[in-house]
């Protein structure tokens, strides 16, 4: 018997197996599944229509009627808090978007060309480094007033360094392999390899950083509406209604509790899927997170 | 290494002068006139046209950049127009809050979590690990100013150990202007040192995985001296590059948590000023975050040549 | 009794038995060979002495060193034999070294550690067993970092680590396997030394039979963790009573049965190269200055006719897959120029060079890199498909791919697998079926067999000599590796500094060579017919 030459391992589809074999992944995806639920569900219905204000219904503590209680002006926390899953989620998936589809390309070419491009690219990052999404935020503000979508501007230009920096350094330890230089001789172009080679090659790596991405958007989003950057009333987000709860916290504590809960849940979930992925691509770094 | 630390400076300038461009043309974008835009609706074309005076918005673009940049380096940010003061005073003030706090739980965030990340590392795979590392998870998802406010009602509200916010300014004596910082400081310093134990602790597992490792082991030394005198400079490069990358965030989120604890620092000045629509403090606020930003990043720069000697070779 | 007595040693690592029944001793002053094919549990023999094996490791057995029971003794008692009486070389100079701590450190920390030494007594010291691995402080003053230095020179670093205190066992595992032909004689020719010297005992592990012939008293042969032969090397080798060894042995002396190839000077030449230089700039200096350029080739000049078989040797950094590169249109030549069937490569456009590159087509060394891990074979092989004028139907694709692995001896259900699916071997008979699929004329093959074991490597260097004989498939073979240059070419080129110094038939070249860089090789070049006839010799 041969052991110390195991047979090569069979079947393929090894990186969905291994994530779904992998516990942090899948409590992960459990958590982050919930919050997406939520949100979804609240685009047909919510327990209650939060632009109605019910001032007699207001402050209450958790009840059958309000399970999660309601607000200073008698809003419904759970219904609050699903559409704020879904601020929370839109803007933090825009600003991901925008950072994947401005930062990859850029990283991405910058790795494939060299020389003054490449550094050229790293320069600008620098720039863009410089400006994190809250003071971004505070500028963007300051110039239009306040709105959500600053927060996607300042949240996603952040982003593109972030993407642009993954993808760069990925692909720069992708190029130099043999099977690039086979596809150079076998003629095909740096976009063509880049789009067959090198992108199928830091796939994973992306999704990790977008799944980080997605989490520090959520953290950074309830951030910028709690100091009244962000979404305005009478949009809801988890941040304005946090800003709410200290308001009358000394009477309603449990005000503070839920959105910080619902908030820490998803980056939660976010994280610990990021983190399964991680070890499904290199499994060698197990445990090392 | 003179290159090395030559190029990085350079770099560093070139940002800051590419920064403070893209802050300057911020007025540039206003919608409409920007003396208008300050002074409100209801202002007459006559006050308008001081303010516009009394801003330079009459120069030429290139000037006034000159002008504004030039008083830049003269710490000469301009007037206030709604305190009627230089904004360097107004800042300078607001500084001596923001600054020492986010000194503080920089200093806090990293005295916790390089011990915590080594420590973890050292028993990876054991329970220790776990916990502290299931712990770091958590603290990473906790936003800064929600975990500000459990902190404000467990200590402040429920044990009365702590006032719950404001700051009675440092003449008041140091103890308890350092008590009004407590608070703020810990709510900042937990998702940072929570992102921080995780890199150095992966950081310290990677580098004991090296080659190096087993050579040192294999002259004798045991794995505990092997840490401290093999691991712990390699660990150092990688945490110092987060520890920069993180300062931005330690900004913002000293910005955020001043406004829970209403501490009169440069967050509550720059939020005054958007709600007063006094620009000149907003862009003098900004561009003093973004030149802190860049000079960190700088500093981490030049500091990796003093633990990386493949940076400083004759390359 | 024996130095180290190693007996009935089993190793399970998480449940997975690693070796079973391992006996092996090591007398003072004495040379053992451990030899073996990769995962064969050499370098974990070796690291259960040390006992620096991982934490899930079970030991069984027994190991007793100089009358110290090594799997009992306390880690403590380990620690004061590290580095005193047991040292270690490894493999990876490259690696073994701290990046951030200066060589006298890192040679120093042991010395202090162990004799309890002042700092000035511990310099000098270190010093001294710098000075004599052949780093003297004059030229290598103790202040160098690592990246200061080359391989060779690192690799001697970790020997005086090892060595410093005159340990009674020196473990080295595959000590030279980085290096080139060239180092790795001087390498192993320093081990020899310091083991006569200090009457140490050498556990020399290694894949390579002739080098293990060529040092060791005796050989323990190792196959899927257990000892499969064992005993004085001219004995086990010569006799080869086990049909592993003579498996070995066969494998490692393979030359594939060929024709030569007759040059016929009228016929077109394939590939001309002429007069072909490359420069990289130089290094900076100061702030903005650089120093002169180095040459990486310089004014190499060669000539390949279809169906010749050439091969290109010199040490590393020659320059040898620089020009390589340039061949394939990889990398543009500073000045000269080159000239495949007729058409000049300079200055053509990628669409330009279609027709050439179709007409020649590359086999790299590491069967592990030369893949992308998220391809199926099928698409890989089919990838130079690319360079057809019309693109090929699916079904036509699908032909020629299978065409092309059956040329290979691989099967058409291996289509849909992965790389990692495939074993070395089978990785490295797909990448010929990647550069034959097109049916160029000219393949250029870089260092295609060094990172095989013996056994793969004698049937890859058969298939190339196959295809060349079938298909007419002109080679030129890069190595460092004169064994290999020997096996497949007709004729041969030595490089060194980035210019050709000695041209010539592949054989006269071996048997007589002139210049000193082709001398180097040739006498550096481990045997194992040579190795073996002296050691009998010596036996009388």
């Amino acid at each position: 018997m041969s052991f110390a030459s195991l047979p090569a391992t069979p079947a393929r589809p090894t990186g969905l197996r291994r994530l779904l074999a992998s516990r942090i992944f899948v409590a992960g995806a459990v958590l982050t599944g919930i919050v997406l639920l939520m949100a979804a569900v609240s685009l047909v219905w919510t327990p209650y229509d939060i632009t109605r204000l019910v001032v007699a219904d207001r402050i209450q503590s958790p009840s059958s009627a309000h399970w999660l209680g309601t607000d200073h002006l008698g809003r419904d926390i759970l219904s609050m808090i699903m559409l704020g899953a879904r601020t929370s989620i839109a803007v933090a998936l825009v600003a991901v978007g925008i950072g994947v589809g401005i930062g990859v390309p850029l990283g991405a070419y910058a790795a494939a060309r060299g020389g003054l491009i490449d550094e050229a690219l790293m320069r600008f990052n620098d720039l863009v480094f410089a400006f994190p999404s809250l003071v971004s935020a505070i500028m963007i503000t300051a110039i239009f007033g306040p709105g959500a979508v600053n927060a996607i501007i300042a949240i996603g230009i952040f982003n593109i360094p972030v993407f642009a920096r993954v993808a760069r350094a990925g692909a720069l330890s992708i190029w130099p392999r043999e099977f690039i230089l086979a596809a150079r001789a076998a003629g095909k172009s740096d976009i063509r390899i880049t789009a067959e080679h090198i992108l199928p090659n830091i796939a994973g790596l992306l999704l990790v950083q977008a799944s980080i991405q997605f989490a520090l958007g959520i953290l950074a989003e309830a951030g910028l509406s709690y100091v009244g950057l962000g979404a305005q009333p009478p949009m809801p987000s988890w941040g304005r209604m946090l800003y709410d709860a200290q308001t009358v916290m000394l009477v309603a504590p449990w005000l503070a509790v839920f959105p910080g809960t619902a908030i820490m849940a998803t980056v939660l979930g976010l994280n610990m899927m990021g983190d399964g992925i991680a070890d499904a691509l290199d499994p060698k770094a197990r445990g090392r997170r | 290494m003179t290159a090395y630390l030559f190029k990085r400076v350079l770099f560093g300038l070139a940002t800051l002068v590419l920064a403070s461009m893209v802050v300057f043309a911020m007025l540039q974008v206003v919608p409409g006139d920007p003396a208008r835009l300050m002074l409100g609706m209801n202002a007459t074309e006559d006050q308008v046209q001081v303010l516009r005076e009394q801003m330079g918005l009459n120069q030429p673009l290139v000037l006034q950049y000159l002008d504004w940049a030039g008083g830049l380096l003269r710490l000469d940010f301009g007037r206030s127009y709604t305190y009627s003061v230089e904004v360097s005073e107004l800042v300078g003030e607001r500084l001596a809050v923001s600054l020492p706090l986010a000194l503080i739980s920089l200093g806090l965030s990293t005295l916790v979590a390089i011990p915590l990340g080594l420590y973890a590392a050292s028993r990876r795979g054991k329970t220790a690990d776990a916990v502290s590392m299931g712990a770091a998870q958590i603290g990473m998802a906790m936003p800064n100013f929600w975990f500000a406010l459990l902190l404000i009602y467990v200590f402040a509200v429920w044990l009365r150990l702590v006032p719950a916010g404001g700051f009675p300014g440092w003449s008041a004596g140091v103890w308890p202007a350092l008590k009004a910082l407590i608070l703020p400081a810990v709510a900042l310093a937990l998702p940072q040192a929570a992102i921080l134990a995780r890199v150095t602790r992966s950081a310290m597992v990677e580098v004991l995985g090296q080659d190096y490792i087993r050579t040192a082991r294999a002259k004798g030394m045991t794995a505990r001296s092997v840490l401290w005198r093999h691991a712990l400079r390699n660990v150092l490069i990688p945490v110092l590059t987060i520890l920069g990358m993180q300062f931005a965030f330690l900004l913002a989120g000293t910005i955020i948590v001043e406004n829970v604890f209403y501490l009169p620092g440069l967050g509550r000045l720059v939020f005054q000023a958007i709600s007063q629509r006094d620009l000149v403090v907003v862009q003098s606020v900004v561009m003093l975050l973004v030149a802190a930003v860049i000079l960190v990043n700088l500093l981490v720069d030049l500091s990796y040549a003093l633990v990386d000697p493949r940076l400083r070779g004759n390359r | 009794m024996s130095l180290l007595e190693i007996e009935n040693l089993s190793l399970d690592i998480d449940g997975m038995p690693i070796l079973r029944d391992i006996d092996l001793t090591v007398d003072v002053g004495e040379i053992v060979g451990l030899v073996g094919e990769s995962g064969s549990g050499k370098s974990m023999t070796a690291l259960s002495v040390m006992r620096l094996l991982p934490d899930a490791a079970q030991l069984g057995g027994r190991i007793a060193f100089d009358g110290i029971d090594i799997l009992a003794a306390p880690e403590s008692a380990m620690c004061a034999l590290r580095g005193d009486d047991m040292g270690m070389v490894f493999q990876e100079p490259m690696t073994a070294l701290n990046p951030v701590k200066t060589i006298g450190e890192q040679v120093a920390e042991g010395i202090r550690l162990h004799r309890k030494v002042g700092s000035a007594e511990a310099e000098a010291q270190t010093k001294a067993i710098l000075d004599r691995v052949g780093l003297p402080t004059q030229k290598f003053p103790l202040s160098r970092f690592p990246h200061q230095l080359s391989g060779g020179q690192r690799q001697r670093v970790a020997i005086a680590i090892a060595c410093a205190l005159k340990p009674k066992l020196l473990i080295a595992d595959e000590p030279t396997t980085a290096l080139d032909v060239v180092l790795q004689a001087q390498i192993l020719d320093l081990l020899r030394e310091l083991v006569a010297e200090n009457r140490m005992g050498l556990l020399l592990i290694s894949h390579d039979l002739a080098v293990v012939t060529a040092m060791a008293d005796r050989i323990t042969i190792l196959r899927h963790g257990a000892v499969a032969d064992a005993g004085q090397t001219e004995r086990v080798l010569s006799q080869q009573t086990h049909p592993y060894t003579r498996q070995l042995v066969t494998a490692a002396t393979h030359v594939p049965a060929r024709t030569l190839h007759r040059p016929v000077e009228q016929t077109t030449p394939l590939l001309e190269v002429t007069d072909v230089s490359r420069l990289y700039p130089g290094p900076r200096q100061g702030w903005f200055g650089r120093g002169n350029p180095t040459r990486a080739v310089d004014g190499v000049s060669l000539t390949l006719h279809p169906g010749q078989s050439t091969a290109l040797v010199g040490r590393s950094g020659c320059g040898k897959s620089t020009l390589a590169r340039m061949i394939l249109a990889l990398d543009a030549p500073t000045s000269g120029s080159i000239r495949f069937d007729g058409m000049e490569l300079a200055g053509k456009s990628q669409a330009e060079l279609r027709p050439v590159r179709r007409q020649m087509q590359v086999v790299f060394q590491d069967p592990y890199g030369s893949f992308d891990p998220r391809q199926t074979a099928g698409k890989l092989v089919a990838e130079p498909l690319y360079l057809l004028d019309k693109p090929l139907s699916r079904a036509e694709t699908r032909d020629k791919v299978v065409e092309a692995l059956h040329q290979v001896g691989l099967s058409p259900q291996d289509i849909e697998k992965y790389p990692h699916e495939f074993s070395g071997g089978q990785r490295q008979r797909l990448s010929i079926a990647r550069a034959i699929i097109t049916r160029p004329k000219l393949i250029v093959a870089d260092e295609p067999v060094s990172a095989l074991d013996v056994s793969i490597r004698a049937q890859i260097l058969d298939l190339f000599a196959d295809l060349n004989r079938r298909l007419g498939i002109a080679y030129l073979f890069i190595t460092h590796d004169l064994t290999v240059a020997r096996a497949v070419s007709d004729d041969v080129l030595v490089m060194q500094d980035g210019r050709v110094v000695e041209r010539g038939r592949t054989l006269g070249v071996l048997a007589s060579p002139q210049s000193d860089a082709a001398k180097a090789l040739v006498s550096a070049a481990p045997d194992l017919h040579r190795a073996l006839e002296r050691r009998l010799r010596e036996q009388g």
